[in-house]
């Protein structure tokens, strides 16, 4: 397999987890939440890191999750509790983790392989490199991959499992209160899939354009189409999409990747702004030209 | 030790520049960014710091200099160019406010990061400052950028100062703003246009990635502190200069260490600590009250045990065993212990060889519990028309928390009825019925 295929792969699994999980974000309305998330886990990264040594083990994956999780709960505790408008608490809590996560990443810069660069570009470059030594058919895979895939068909299988539960708690919290469907658990285990997705997304594309990836498909697609499986085809659809072309794009660019994915992502959603058939500027302003 | 001292001692005139500048910095975006706050778009913030990256890479592309005030109107423009675009997403299509400003962040931080690879690819020598953007880097500035720095600044302060008026009513009251017939549209314009050189100006400090909190943070925290906004604005641009100091100070020490996380932990340590500790908003000071009031709570259902005892045995001032008094009523023993320690800190209760007696100002203060848990259960009874078995526990509740002006007020409405539901004796003290 060659080396842009990888690539290309990576772009794909990473925008597809994303945009499935991006939707729920997006219809309940918490993309800054993912925003919030994306950026906090960076501190649980750095601490799995020095313990395991290594960047995609189990322990990083669960501790890192663990802190985006704490991150959504710290941020009510302080809005709840606190009393500050949940705005603020949102930009307060995930700055502050994010320079903690910094701060320890300059100072333990000579015990790891990671570095500030890493975690605002992702080095999806060296990811093909990364090859597992097990002597079967594993090896033609990278490292990596295998890890996105596996995450990737953790969340199919969640929200295959949880359909219901997402679908009623994210359009009717009060029914589904009133059936016995407890929201508050739907939204920590939507927390923890985000969470779980920043996590192994990071390395590849950097924590700030992960969020990238989580909202921009989706909202290019809710402004597509009314029906919520359509919206997560539609949205998966667009971020690989936007994997394949972004990559070509960097490539004649001689461009960062992830940065180049991100902008074409932004095209595509440019387009479906303003030529979606029903919800589109201009299709909406002809009609009312016609009218 | 002695490394503070220097820096503390300001001889260093690279050093004097740096750390004014970056205090300057963190007071005036703190100034500005409490209307952000106050209008609730901090996160609008968070998407124009993000936002300002591409304007900067661009207009160093173009002008290959790295001229702050080159550099500075980049990122002015791209800056206003992200809060147009958030703007027109939302009100052009069906696209909520929080994914219009994920997506915007997003996009142009996206592209920022693009063209800053582009630049990095030419290896123009100059540009090795450019990536001290994203996380800002204090030290790098020299005495020009400073004193150029320092005159926005400055501006920016003037600007909110002269229309201080206006922009507060904007910020609690937009539709007051507007029956006034006041520019909404223009003062908006122009708060705008301040964020955005606060926001420009400030990633010089602490980069893009984390400006927002610099811009919101000390508002936040200066929020706890007072309910007048010109207080509020004074303690943000204190909080927001304490921390630049701060900030500086680590990176001058440890020239690896970007300034912008230092800064932020500083100002994000004030909040915590604002939030814990402000009197009245404060967590602790909240907890503090509330424990006050179980204590008391509790000290008066000690004081009614008296009473109901003396009541009964027609002698106020005996002296009880704590067997005794949880015979009337149960508490935990120790919670008794404690209750009565306090009582006689306050000399309504006294120790004896036999156990506790009421003093004469105990006395006094049971009869008044026990006569506003009786008068309450009257006036329940009387006017909402409750079953006299089922006032008890209402009134068991809220014979706490009686104000002396609520208390004067229900005797004259009741018109100082003798007994109570339960037709027991209302014991009026001398002071009330005067």
């Amino acid at each position: 397999m060659s080396y842009s295929f990888w690539i290309i792969l990576t772009g794909a699994l990473v925008a597809s987890s994303c945009a499935l999980l991006g939707c729920f974000l997006v219809l309940r309305k918490m993309s800054m939440i993912g925003d919030a998330i994306s950026h906090a886990v960076l501190p649980g990264i750095v601490i799995a890191f020095l313990i395991s040594g290594s960047r995609s083990s189990l322990p990083m994956l669960i501790g890192a999750a663990l802190v985006g999780v704490f991150t959504t709960f710290l941020i009510e505790f302080i809005s709840k509790k606190a009393k500050m408008q949940n705005d603020a608490a949102i930009g307060l809590v995930f700055t502050f983790l994010f320079a903690v996560g910094i701060i320890m990443l300059t100072l333990f810069a000579d015990k790891m392989d990671l570095d500030a660069d890493c975690v605002l570009h992702g080095e999806i470059l060296f990811i093909p490199l990364d090859i597992l030594t097990t002597g079967t058919f594993v090896d033609i895979v990278p490292r990596k991959i295998w890890i996105l895939f596996i995450v990737f068909i953790i969340v199919i299988i969640a929200l295959r499992i949880g359909y219901k539960g997402f679908l009623i708690t994210t359009f009717d919290p009060s029914y589904a209160v009133s059936v016995g469907i407890s929201a508050v658990l739907w939204h920590y285990v939507l927390m923890t899939l985000v969470s779980l997705v920043t996590v192994v997304s990071f390395e590849s594309v950097g924590a700030i354009l992960v969020v990238a990836f989580l909202v921009v498909p989706a909202a290019s697609a809710y402004l597509l189409t009314d029906n919520l499986v359509r919206m997560l085809l539609i949205a998966v659809g667009v971020g690989v999409l936007s994997s394949i072309l972004g990559y070509f794009l960097a490539k004649w660019l001689d461009s960062s990747i992830p940065g180049s994915m991100t902008a074409t992502l932004g095209i595509l959603f440019l387009i479906s702004f303003l030529l979606a058939p029903k919800y589109g500027l201009l299709p909406r302003k002809l009609l009312r030209k016609k009218a | 030790m002695r490394e503070l001292l220097e820096f503390l001692s300001l001889s260093n005139a690279n050093v004097r520049y740096v750390v004014l500048g970056v205090m300057l910095l963190g007071a005036s975006t703190a100034v500005v960014g409490t209307f952000t706050f106050l209008r609730k778009k901090s996160l609008v913030g968070d998407a124009v710091a993000h936002s300002v990256l591409p304007g900067i890479c661009l207009a160093f592309i173009f002008s290959q200099v790295r001229h702050p005030l080159v550099l500075l109107s980049g990122a002015f423009i791209s800056g206003w160019l992200s809060i147009l675009s958030i703007d027109f997403i939302t009100k052009q299509s069906r696209i909520k406010a929080d994914a219009a400003i994920a997506i915007v962040l997003t996009v142009f931080f996206g592209v920022g990061i693009m063209l800053l690879s582009y630049i990095q690819s030419t290896g123009n020598a100059a540009q090795s400052g450019i990536d001290h953007f994203l996380f800002g880097q204090a030290a790098a500035l020299v005495g020009n950028d400073v004193i150029m720095l320092a005159i926005v600044c400055a501006v920016l302060v003037v600007v909110v100062w002269l229309l201080f008026k206006e922009f507060s009513i904007l910020s609690f009251d937009a539709d007051y703003a507007q029956s006034l017939g006041l520019p909404v549209r223009s003062i908006e314009f122009v708060l705008s246009t301040l964020t955005v050189i606060a926001i420009a100006v400030g990633i010089q400090a602490v980069g893009v990635v984390l400006m927002a909190a610099m811009l919101i943070t000390p508002a936040a925290a200066a929020r706890y502190w007072t309910n007048r906004l010109s207080v509020m604005l004074l303690l943000a641009a204190m909080f927001g200069a304490l921390s630049g100091f701060f900030g500086s100070y680590i990176s001058y020490s440890a020239p690896k260490m970007p300034t912008g996380p230092w800064v932020i932990i500083a100002v994000t340590f004030i909040a915590f600590i604002s939030m814990t500790f402000a009197p009245e908003r404060g967590f602790f000071f909240k907890w503090l009250s509330k424990k006050r009031k179980v204590n008391t709570t509790m000290d008066e259902n000690i004081l009614k045990i008296f009473f109901h005892l003396g009541e009964k045995e027609g002698d106020a001032l005996t002296s009880r065993k704590i067997a005794q008094l949880q015979a009337r009523r149960y508490f935990e023993e120790s919670k008794m212990q404690a209750s009565l320690k306090r009582l006689c800190r306050d000399g309504k209760v006294e120790e004896d060889e036999h156990g506790w007696k009421l003093t004469k100002v105990g006395v006094i203060e049971s009869k008044r519990i026990a006569k506003l848990h009786r008068l309450w259960e009257m006036y329940m009874s009387k006017f909402l028309k409750i079953p006299a078995d089922h006032v008890h526990e209402g009134a068991e509740s809220l014979e706490h928390f009686f104000t002396p002006e609520l208390e004067e007020m229900l005797e004259q409405e009741l018109d100082f009825p003798e007994t109570d539901p339960h037709d027991k004796p209302i014991p009026y003290t001398k002071t009330s019925v005067s």
